[in-house]
């Protein structure tokens, strides 16, 4: 066994976050908290209420969107170190999770600490790369942290599903993605991928797109499927949130084709649960392979694993003689974010 | 193996019944030959590698993965060929091409208990994702994909534009890849003669009497014996028995393969001599006592003498070669009068009709049957000719109080006191249409009893090997275990999905032996609240013993 390894007495793992006690302020707090830094916008990790809220711009202006206007705090560019009391310095870090989201780098008098909050490492027209930084304790995420997930490459999910909109020019090809971050995502790998038609919306997904295009993100032409006939969504591609699959508001689509966009996809019985026809492995997050090889390039000497599949990555880590622990926090279960 | 690969892929993703017969269709028109035929024996569970065990799937993939890696991933998937799959790595250097179905089935084949790890190995370094899926669920057996083996010969009768009722009567004769049944559906060959060799016929069904009440002058009535139904074939000079599904079961009953020398079809139950079903001398015992003779290879002589087992025969369908499928039943029944008086008394008897002057009096002699181990009635048309499968208005089964249900374990949790660690309540569904019409199951009930202490122990067993989900202390199950369920009453619930609840459920039965896309639906439940438990129409949907 490892030696048991010295915790710095500045941060603490609670149920409800991250937690800062000499100075009181939170990382993604799951109640509320008068100082919150927040990673980024998805709400397991951005909840309302809180006092001050100090996060990326464009995680603010997510928050705001969702919660109403903030009253306190600030917006960080990423790699603008801030002062937060008791010597503690956090630096937001790009985190390639999604528009806005940010691993939290702390340090106090040399040691470091990593809060990644929800990462990846593949590219992502939407949002800045992950940022590799050398720490002392890695806080990680483990969302998909078992070896069978292994993201393929989105051009071949893309593809996969540009050839069933070939095959099926009499139907709709509804996607069922997140409304933050995934469904900009896949619309802007489209857009990558040549696909330049109108891309239809449901009413739920226009302000988070519409937010991602005053960031500056190029979505191409959007439209409401409200505003189109039956007949004029066949053979077109519709994007809206996964609980909308299978509802009242797809039975008047023309026979959609049920896609889905989510890491989950991978496991058959995943896609077949939810009805999905078309099951398309795209993720925001880290793969198996990322996670570890992540642990392993920043190898720090002690690594936090917070929601997901931890017991896999604890193994692992202990299979590689790399000291890890597992933090049980509230609220971070597998969810539609995938 | 691609085009298998993906033809299983797709069948996963499609609901509609349709969608999946299109799918079918187009592999079963387009694919070449011998892998179309490999894979229908694959889709319609035919195929089988006795060297291929589940084990040495497992032992392949922990040299390669790490077990506790392994046992996370395959909790979390639920599916051990499909975790398999995406576990297992690639090896180095370019990809050797993929093996054909039909290579693939021939190595598999080849293989003995010494070569069967690296045949399979050396299979899955060939494959990519979706090959290894379909190669590992075609060698381990049940490919569980949402395609009944009724749905593939379906594909295949509509495909060639041949009547299933045909395929399904020379199915069983014919063994895999099929090219005498592609040759015949296809034009270029007569339909295969089976007259002559001993195979299995499919059996005639019942339905469930639901209400009304029908006229004795146009019905039959019988016991319905509380045995396992069964088929025995005697032709040039071979003896079978097979059970419901046509599976062989003459290894388990070698007595009564010896006893049946006539060359014909016989349909029957099978039972063993005791008090518990019509007490006197040439009673018959509680179906407990024949699970003892079931599933075993090679039968003990004590065990033979212990359980003495005998056929009561219900109807006769070939005598010397003479077909009489087509004949009325009251036909049929003078024929099998005839010929029971020729065989072993020992081991075959007659089933013998129920005399009532009028349905009111088959009722009451219904209800007093409650005392014993018999299952209910059974009603014949007079007039009715022996037809495969389940033809409404011709055989009916009205069975007896309690009522019972055929459900699928869906979640459980653990017990407490005396079972506490052991998985024992469970919760149970029906489905709200069949299987290959949509339907999905909705919980009906939970039940925590009714088993004994050898049968928690397996189901415990079963919950733990078939997790897919974990909800907290609640276990969700593959939906693959049928239970029989018994109950006093069915009432309306607005605090179930189903809408139903069940009144003092408990597990009467595990039915092991029962598909899960067999189990009953909501609707026959829901037909049972307004019922009278006492009545005519509280009868049910159940047992294959039909």
């Amino acid at each position: 066994m490892l030696a048991s390894p010295k915790t710095p007495r500045w941060i603490r793992a609670e149920r409800e976050g991250i937690h800062l006690p000499t100075t009181d302020w939170w990382i993604d707090p799951s109640r509320p908290a008068a100082n919150a830094l927040v990673t980024h916008g998805h709400a397991d990790h951005a909840r309302g209420g809180h006092g001050q809220v100090w996060a990326t711009g464009a995680t603010r202006d997510i928050i705001e969107l969702r919660y109403g206007a903030l009253t306190g705090g600030r917006g960080l560019d990423y790699n603008e170190p801030v002062d937060i009391g008791d010597c503690i310095t956090a630096t937001f870090l790009p985190a390639g999770h999604v528009l806005g989201s940010a691993q939290i780098l702390l340090e106090r008098q040399g040691e470091r600490i990593i809060v990644t909050g929800d990462y990846k490492r593949r590219p992502d027209p939407t949002c800045a790369p992950f940022q590799p930084t050398p720490c002392d304790i890695l806080i990680t995420e483990a969302t998909f942290a078992l070896p069978i997930f292994t993201h393929p490459p989105i051009e071949r999910e893309i593809a996969r599903l540009l050839a069933a909109r070939e095959a099926n020019p009499q139907r709709s090809i509804l996607i069922g993605a997140y409304a933050l971050g995934k469904a900009q995502r896949v619309i802007a790998e489209l857009r990558r991928a040549g696909y330049h038609e109108t891309i239809w919306l449901h009413g739920a997904m226009v302000a988070m797109c519409e937010l991602y295009q005053r960031h500056g993100i190029e979505l191409g032409p959007l439209a409401l499927v409200s505003e189109a006939s039956r007949d004029a969504l066949k053979g077109q591609i519709i994007v809206c949130p996964p609980s909308s699959l299978n509802s009242a508001w797809a039975r008047r689509l023309p026979d959609p084709v049920n896609a889905m966009a989510s890491g989950w996809m991978r496991v058959r019985q995943r896609a077949v649960q939810r009805n999905v026809e078309l099951p398309l492995i795209i993720s925001d997050h880290c793969d198996w392979n990322e996670l570890t090889g992540t642990i392993l390039e920043l190898s720090p000497e002690e690594t936090w694993i917070t929601h997901g599949r931890e017991d896999a990555l604890l193994h692992w880590c202990a299979l590689h003689q790399l000291r890890a622990r597992a933090l049980d926090l509230v609220g971070r279960e597998e969810d539609d974010t995938g | 193996m691609e085009r298998f690969a993906r033809l299983l892929t797709d069948l996963i993703y499609t609901r509609s019944r349709i969608s999946k017969l299109a799918l079918l269709a187009d592999y079963l028109r387009t694919a070449p030959d011998p892998d179309r035929g490999w894979a229908l024996a694959g889709l319609t569970g035919e195929l089988s590698f006795p060297s291929i065990r589940a084990g040495i799937v497992r032992d392949l993939i922990r040299e390669r993965v790490d077990p506790v890696l392994f046992a996370l991933s395959r909790d979390f998937v639920g599916d051990t060929a499909e975790t398999v799959s995406l576990l297992w790595p690639a090896p180095p250097g370019p990809v050797p091409p993929s093996p054909a179905v039909s290579e693939a089935v021939a190595l598999l084949s080849a293989a003995t208990r010494a070569t069967a790890k690296p045949v399979l190995a050396g299979l899955l370094d060939r494959l990519d994702e979706d090959g290894r899926f379909a190669l590992l669920k075609l060698a381990t057996g049940a490919l569980r994909i949402g395609v009944s083996a009724r749905l593939a010969k379906t594909a295949f009768a509509q495909t060639f534009s041949v009547p299933l009722d045909d395929v399904e009567e020379i199915w069983y004769a014919l063994r895999p890849p099929y090219t005498d049944l592609f040759s015949w559906a296809c034009g270029a060959a007569e339909k295969p003669d089976i007259t002559s060799r001993p195979v299995f016929r499919p059996f005639m069904l019942a339905n469930p009497l639901e209400d009304g009440v029908l006229d004795l002058a146009d019905y039959a009535a019988e016991w319905k014996w509380d045995g396992i139904r069964i088929q025995i074939v005697h032709a040039s000079g071979e003896t079978r028995l097979f059970s419901r599904g046509g599976e062989d079961i003459t290894a388990s009953f070698p007595d009564i393969a010896r006893a049946f020398a006539h060359e014909g079809v016989l349909d029957g139950e099978l039972l063993v001599r005791g008090g518990a079903q019509g007490g006197e001398a040439g009673g018959a015992a509680s179906f407990n006592a024949l699970q003892q003779r079931l599933g075993r290879k090679v039968v003990p002589a004590n065990l033979q003498a212990e359980y003495p087992a005998f056929v009561r025969l219900y109807d006769v369908l070939f005598d010397r070669g003479e077909d009489l499928r087509r004949l009325p039943w009251s036909d049929r029944r003078v024929r099998l009068e005839t010929l029971v008086s020729q065989l072993n008394p020992g081991a075959f008897d007659i089933s013998a009709l129920i005399e009532a002057g009028d349905f009111d009096e088959l009722a009451d002699l219904r209800a007093a049957a409650r005392a014993t181990d018999i299952e209910g009635l059974m009603l014949k048309r007079r007039d009715s000719p022996y037809e495969a499968g389940r033809k409404a208005g011709l055989w009916y089964k009205w069975k007896r109080e309690p009522l019972t249900a055929d459900c699928v374990m869906m979640y459980a949790q653990r017990g407490s006191g005396k079972r506490s660690s052991f998985y024992s309540d469970y919760t149970f569904g029906c489905w709200t249409a069949p299987e290959s019409e949509g339907g999905v199951l909705l919980p009906v009930g939970k039940a925590y009893s009714g088993f004994t202490d050898e049968e928690l122990r397996w189901l415990d067993g079963f919950v733990r090997r078939h997790t897919v989900n974990r909800f907290g202390p609640v276990r969700e199950v593959e939906k693959t275990l049928v239970l029989e369920v018994a109950f006093d009453a069915v009432n309306p619930s607005t605090r179930h999905k189903s809408g139903i609840a069940m009144r003092f459920p408990r597990i009467s039965r595990i039915r092991r032996d029962k598909p899960a896309s067999e189990a009953d639906e909501i609707r026959t439940l829901r037909r049972m609240i307004a019922s009278d438990p006492g009545s005519a129409a509280a009868s049910t949907e159940v047992r294959p013993g039909d």
